[in-house]
């Protein structure tokens, strides 16, 4: 048995939630970085250039790149063999979110409920998914949701027969219908399978891959070039200002599903890419 | 066609602005504007048009004026404002031609406009601007001072008057019926 107390909790989340909201990932830079060296559009590039200004901007001063720090998603890794001390694993990281947004001066987005809009004030509560897992680890990740991205993303349930050709006309076609809102270039998640909450969950899961990873599945990797190449050729450009980088990386997620269903979801997330984890040893 | 941006290619606009600035813009041109913002973003909009259904004055007098959709971070000590890019203009679209009617001379914000906005724009010879989306801490650098106007319970959707110096812009929607977004597409598009 590994003990955790729930204040540990607490004071790494909030520190992911800064971290997360000020430090664009490596990876995310590389990206941009290469992007800008095979831009063809001249403004395209420009954009790039001026989009890696600003994550070093907020990195060096730390001041939040964008200011829709989204709504917290949490992911959470939870051994079967960790016993949370003094506390509870999900009031323990509201309580993280809630004293991050406030020291990190982030922006408090969201509201009580779809009826009462009323802002909550603190950005709690966050959306949390744990998963259990066997052994003695713990690892919480943090992605800092952005609405610009989220409110084009799109879920379809598809038939087994409309095959893989309509799932890849479905993610073009949500891409293009993004345009510049979703704050281009894109990251796009793409959930395939499952039932339809799973799907949409595993679109999300996939934005936390590392952006220059390869898919062990060779079908799916095999969908994600050829996903990234047509997304490339719509034409809309980083900030849909017209170029090739309409997309930094397609990530796809499966599992498995009905007899009777395909459930595709397609999760943009924007350039700024923001998530952050810990792990506790 | 989006220009490049290199110094001959900028307009420098003032705020107010006059009707013959916005009728010289076209879209695709970068634009750097000086003066008065005025941060407006969902729930400042719905409010003013309450205001206006009950037959009450705006807060502020939009005539010649600019809305920038951004709703900041809060001000880390020592900065007048934390982050400030802008959000998506469409879920504004529904407000806008109001505004446009009552004098309204532009709007900042990133996303294409609705049929309707595009038109109002053309009809009040008003202009739509883009800014870089998710660029919100460099853009801040553009900012110099801030001033509560109205709302302010509303938070970072509070209105605001923003002092700018040399804010930068694409004229996306001009009052020609010009698209910058679409022309973009248009030329680079792959067959």
């Amino acid at each position: 048995m590994k003990e955790v107390a729930a204040s540990d909790i607490s004071a790494r989340v909030a520190e992911l939630c800064m971290r997360a909201c000020t430090v664009l990932p490596p990876d995310v830079v590389a990206a941009i970085e290469a992007a800008r060296d095979r831009e063809e559009s001249p403004i395209g590039r420009e954009v790039l250039s001026r989009l890696l200004e600003n994550a070093a901007l907020a990195a060096e001063q730390g001041i939040p790149m964008c200011q829709d720090t989204g709504l917290a998603v949490v992911f959470v890794e939870l051994g079967e063999d960790v016993e949370l001390t003094s506390g509870y694993l999900e009031a323990a990281i509201a309580e993280g979110v809630r004293e991050g947004y406030e020291k990190g001066y982030l922006r408090k987005s969201v509201v009580y409920s779809p009826f009462d809009r009323r802002n909550t004030g603190d950005n709690t509560p966050p959306v949390i998914h744990t998963q259990v897992i066997p052994g003695a680890s713990l690892e919480i990740t943090v992605a800092a949701k952005g609405a610009g991205s989220e409110n084009m993303s799109a879920l379809r349930m598809m038939a087994p027969a409309d095959g893989i050709d309509a799932v890849k006309r479905f993610v073009v076609e949500t891409v293009e219908n993004a345009g510049a809102s979703a704050c281009p270039p894109v990251v796009v998640g793409l959930g395939l399978g499952g039932s339809f909450e799973q799907c949409a969950l595993i679109a999300k899961r996939a934005l936390l891959r590392p952006l220059d990873d390869r898919n062990p599945d060779p079908a799916a990797a095999d969908l994600e070039d050829e996903l990234l190449a047509l997304i490339n050729a719509t034409g809309i450009g980083p900030m849909a200002v017209g170029g090739r980088t309409t997309a930094l990386a397609v990530k796809v997620e499966t599992a498995p599903c009905h007899i009777a269903s395909l459930p595709v979801a397609v999760n943009l997330q924007c350039h700024a890419a923001r998530h952050a984890s810990y792990r506790w040893k | 066609m989006f220009d490049r941006p290199s110094s001959e290619s900028l307009i420098h606009l003032t705020t107010p602005l006059q009707e013959e600035d916005v009728l010289r813009l076209r879209a695709g041109q970068w634009v750097v504007i000086s003066g008065t913002l005025y941060t407006a973003r969902d729930a400042a909009h719905k409010r003013m048009a309450e205001a206006l259904a009950r037959g009450e004055d705006l807060p502020f007098d939009v005539k010649g004026q600019i809305i920038y959709y951004v709703g900041p971070t809060p001000p880390p000590p020592g900065r007048v404002i934390g982050a400030a890019g802008p959000t998506t203009a469409g879920r504004m679209d529904s407000y806008t031609p109001a505004l446009l009617a009552l004098g309204l001379k532009g709007a900042i914000g990133k996303g294409p406009r609705s049929a309707e906005v595009r038109d109002a724009l053309k009809q009040h010879k008003a202009v739509y601007f883009g800014a870089l989306g998710g660029a919100g801490a460099l853009l801040s650098q553009r900012i110099r001072a801030v001033e509560p106007i109205a709302y302010e319970d509303l938070g970072p959707e509070a209105i605001r008057g923003l002092t700018v110096e040399d804010f930068p812009a694409i004229v996306v929607n001009d009052c020609q019926g010009g698209d910058a977004y679409e022309d973009a597409r248009r030329r680079w598009r792959k067959a």
